[in-house]
């Protein structure tokens, strides 16, 4: 493997420099420049990048990217990529040479295509502007490349001891909106109520783009909210260099291994997704490829301070390649690796109702991810739908169950949340499915506010998407007089109101097909066939054709259903409906939450977690970087 | 423990199986290399492979394990191919929606069949069902190429 092999000979660089200089050196020579205005550090920043005049190729790129913010004491790996060719090269902080503000030296490596600058694990231990100027003598002439980052510190007046984080994948406004329809209902044009979620007191919009686009995923999003960085599609942890290696990235320190090392906090992931998919991977992980999920699975584990719970679906990463559902490439057995560190198993909802919530959890209910609640509670008899997987927990057992584990560290905890499959019955345009899950996802942020009041009301509540779907509610579907289809969609005064029931009042309508349902639109989809019905068994929209163009799925909506033209490419293989770029809504209760307010980026998440706990991140042991090694051994 | 019979036998490493076929049937474009289309070939539905699940492995059905080594013939959805000329394609029991960006083959569902066949997939009708037949191949196997994993094979393939 010559990527690993490169990395091998990266990290004897660095582990003979971090000799040199010491491990944990932090950055004290450099003098911190005053607390700029941040609008004029914006428009300065903008200045700079217009300066760097370079030809495509021959510039330099600096990582952190230029307007980054990073909080007080948080690790990163600092790297510069020169051109090929260049030299006499130059890196300075503040005016002084970036080795002697970071205390270590800079490991150099030709990359034949690049020269790479790099100095690992490295932070600022106190707030103000540092400006990053690199410089090199580049085939084509003098090359210059500036970066200013804004370090931070703050602390909230009135500090939290747990932060709880719920992630509504995907859940856009209208997402949300489905939920609070379908669950609340209205009269009189009032809803008779809101949701949990809707009840607390802050919101802030969330604008969620990657450094890289406009549309993010679900790794690149989680990723800011973690670590206050920016990233690309993908990515999660790291800033994208110029190898092809997708561990070799320079990392950001996350949020949660912040608060394990500094504040000795315990924390947790629970996820109705893979554990190991974006979101709840992100929590920790640091990836340039989000699909390398079998790294992912041992990199949970096998740091200073893992994860005391981690619960969801995923089994498929951590069973050895000979068990059949494996889908390691080795014979690692990663179940076993966490009962040898003490933790217990579950691998079902009755497994796990019965552990004790003494030691840590690592909960695997299913290869893939779990089943939605409408097939896994709803339609209990979807057999076909469930492959044998009969004994799942919901949301809400599992986030239950991981707080009565974390909360026994006196020092709080970190519990990340997520309804991971609204996203995933949205990109499959089941917007029926979609919504039970974030009807469960409400019930579970419900009894989250519920324990944040009997506990003190010490606990920082933030529930957000981590980007949208173009996914609309245009007004009703009925079938009547002979009408179907797109002449069955009631608009304006036409509409009236959708006819759920809610007999038995647990919050999901009786009946997900009513007679009159919601008319939902995507603006972001492929070819597909529509009926605006509930679909029993759930039919993917799209596929590809013999010619590789995407196609819709003759199997879906079989009856009386119309062609819908899609607006996505038919040539770049997308078979199910997309992300969409526009900003998500923040709903947030507890000490710090009055952080949120306005129009805000995705980074200020973590930031505002940061406050609302009164970190001193240069406290503790950072993590020693993981690498490929670790992940192999 | 099943031992895939690619493993045993060490014959495909490229996907190119010797297989003591007699015909060369020329279906929907590929020159496939394989067992006459039906013939003598037992049924097998997606539905009798597993005879159980469990977060810590799956349970191979009876009907699947005394299949193994004889030919067999499916039914299903050919999914889009992971790249171009591969020799490999995974049959679904239902066409198969994918992610480009975010796909990996942690998204396949989990009982999916790889079917080998000889020479590269390509033109192939992805929206329709197809009927497969092939030489049944249990057990964990890497694909030495791609890296994909996969419990339940058909080998020398044909396609109709």
């Amino acid at each position: 493997m010559k990527h690993n092999h490169r990395l091998q000979q990266l990290i004897h660089l660095s582990l003979a420099g971090a000799l040199v200089f010491g491990f944990g050196a932090l950055a004290q020579a450099a003098p911190a420049a005053p607390a700029a205005n941040p609008a004029a550090l914006a428009q300065r920043a903008e200045y700079h990048n217009g300066s760097t005049t370079a030809q495509a190729g021959q510039a330099i790129t600096i990582l952190p990217i230029n307007r980054a913010k990073l909080w007080a004491g948080q690790r990163f790996d600092f790297e510069v990529e020169f051109p090929a060719g260049s030299t006499g090269t130059k890196v300075t902080i503040n005016g002084t040479d970036a080795e002697k503000v970071f205390h270590k030296a800079a490991v150099v490596h030709n990359y034949g295509t690049h020269l790479s600058y790099r100095i690992n694990n490295v932070s600022f231990p106190a707030a103000g502007a540092q400006e990053i100027v690199a410089a090199a003598n580049g085939t084509g002439g003098e090359l210059t490349r500036r970066a200013t980052y804004t370090v931070v510190k703050e602390t909230a007046k009135k500090k939290a001891k747990n932060v709880m984080l719920f992630i509504g994948d995907g859940m856009s406004m209208q997402a949300k909106e489905l939920g609070r329809i379908l669950s609340k209902g209205l009269s009189e044009g009032k809803f008779n109520d809101v949701l949990a979620m809707e009840k607390l007191p802050n919101m802030a919009l969330i604008t969620t783009s990657g450094y890289d686009s406009i549309v993010t995923d679900s790794a690149n999003s989680m990723s800011a909210y973690m670590t206050g960085n920016k990233s690309v599609v993908n990515a999660m942890g790291v800033y994208e260099n110029k190898t092809k290696d997708p561990l070799d990235d320079p990392k950001v320190e996350t949020v949660a291994e912040i608060l394990s090392r500094s504040k000795k906090m315990s924390y947790g992931m629970v996820s109705t997704a893979a554990v190991t998919d974006a979101t709840p991977a992100a929590v920790v992980s640091h990836t340039r490829r989000r699909a390398e999920q079998p790294y992912i699975a041992a990199e949970f584990l096998h740091r200073n301070n893992p994860p005391q719970v981690v619960l969801g679906g995923g089994a498929q990463f951590f069973l050895p390649l000979g068990t059949p559902g494996s889908k390691r490439k080795d014979n690692r057995n990663l179940i076993q690796e966490f009962k040898d560190a003490g933790y217990q198993f579950a691998g079902t909802k009755t497994e796990l109702n019965n552990l004790n919530g003494k030691d840590p959890i690592l909960g695997l209910f299913t290869m893939s991810h779990m089943n939605v609640y409408m097939d896994r509670e709803f339609l209990p008899k979807n057999q076909k739908v469930l492959k044998g997987f009969m004994d799942q927990p919901g949301l809400l057992d599992m986030t239950k169950k991981a707080v009565s584990v974390l909360e026994k560290n006196p020092n709080g905890f970190f519990l990340m949340s997520e309804g991971g499959s609204i996203d995933k019955q949205l990109h499959t345009m089941d917007w029926q499915r979609a919504t039970y899950d974030t009807i469960e996802f409400d019930k579970t942020i419900e009894w989250a506010e519920q324990y944040a009041r009997e506990h003190n009301d010490d606990t920082l509540i933030i529930v957000v998407a981590d980007h949208a779907h173009g996914v609309s509610i245009s007004g009703t579907y009925k079938e009547e007089n002979g009408k179907t289809g797109r002449e069955a969609v009631r608009v304006y005064a036409d509409a009236k109101w959708p006819t759920f029931q809610d007999a038995d009042k647990d919050g999901f309508p009786d009946n997900p097909d009513p007679d009159t349902t919601l008319a939902v639109q995507y603006a972001n989809a492929p070819d597909h066939y529509e009926n605006y019905r509930f679909q029993p068994t759930p039919t993917v929209p799209a596929t590809v054709d013999a010619k590789g163009k995407v196609t819709a799925n003759p199997k879906r909506a079989p009856q009386g259903a119309r062609l819908v033209p899609g607006d996505i490419p038919t040539t770049t293989g997308e078979t199910q409906e997309c992300h969409s770029a526009d900003d998500v809504v923040l709903m947030a209760g507890g000490p710090g939450s009055e952080y949120f307010h306005g129009v805000m980026d995705n980074t200020e998440v973590f930031f505002a977690i940061l406050r609302a706990l009164g970190v001193d991140a240069t406290k503790g042991t950072p993590e020693i970087p993981f690498t490929a090694e670790d992940a192999a051994k | 423990m099943f031992r895939s019979l690619l493993a045993r036998s060490g014959l495909l490493h490229r996907g190119r199986l010797l297989v003591t076929a007699l015909c060369t049937t020329v279906v929907l474009g590929i020159a496939t290399l394989g067992l006459p289309v039906g013939a003598h070939a037992a049924s097998l539905e997606f539905g009798d492979m597993y005879a159980g699940a469990t977060a810590e492995g799956l349970i191979f059905s009876d009907t699947l394990t005394s299949l193994a080594g004889s030919s067999v013939t499916m039914h299903g959805y050919m999914a889009p191919p992971l790249k171009p000329s591969i020799d490999f394609f995974v049959l679904t029991e239902t066409p198969m929606s994918i992610c480009p960006f975010c796909s990996s083959d942690a998204d396949w569902p989990y009982n999916i069949v790889v079917v080998y066949v000889d020479g590269s997939v390509t033109a192939l009708p992805y929206d329709q069902e197809v009927s497969v037949t092939g030489t049944l191949d249990v057990g964990s196997y890497v694909d030495g190429n791609t890296g994909f994993v996969s419990q339940v094979r058909l080998l020398g393939a044909s396609v109709q």
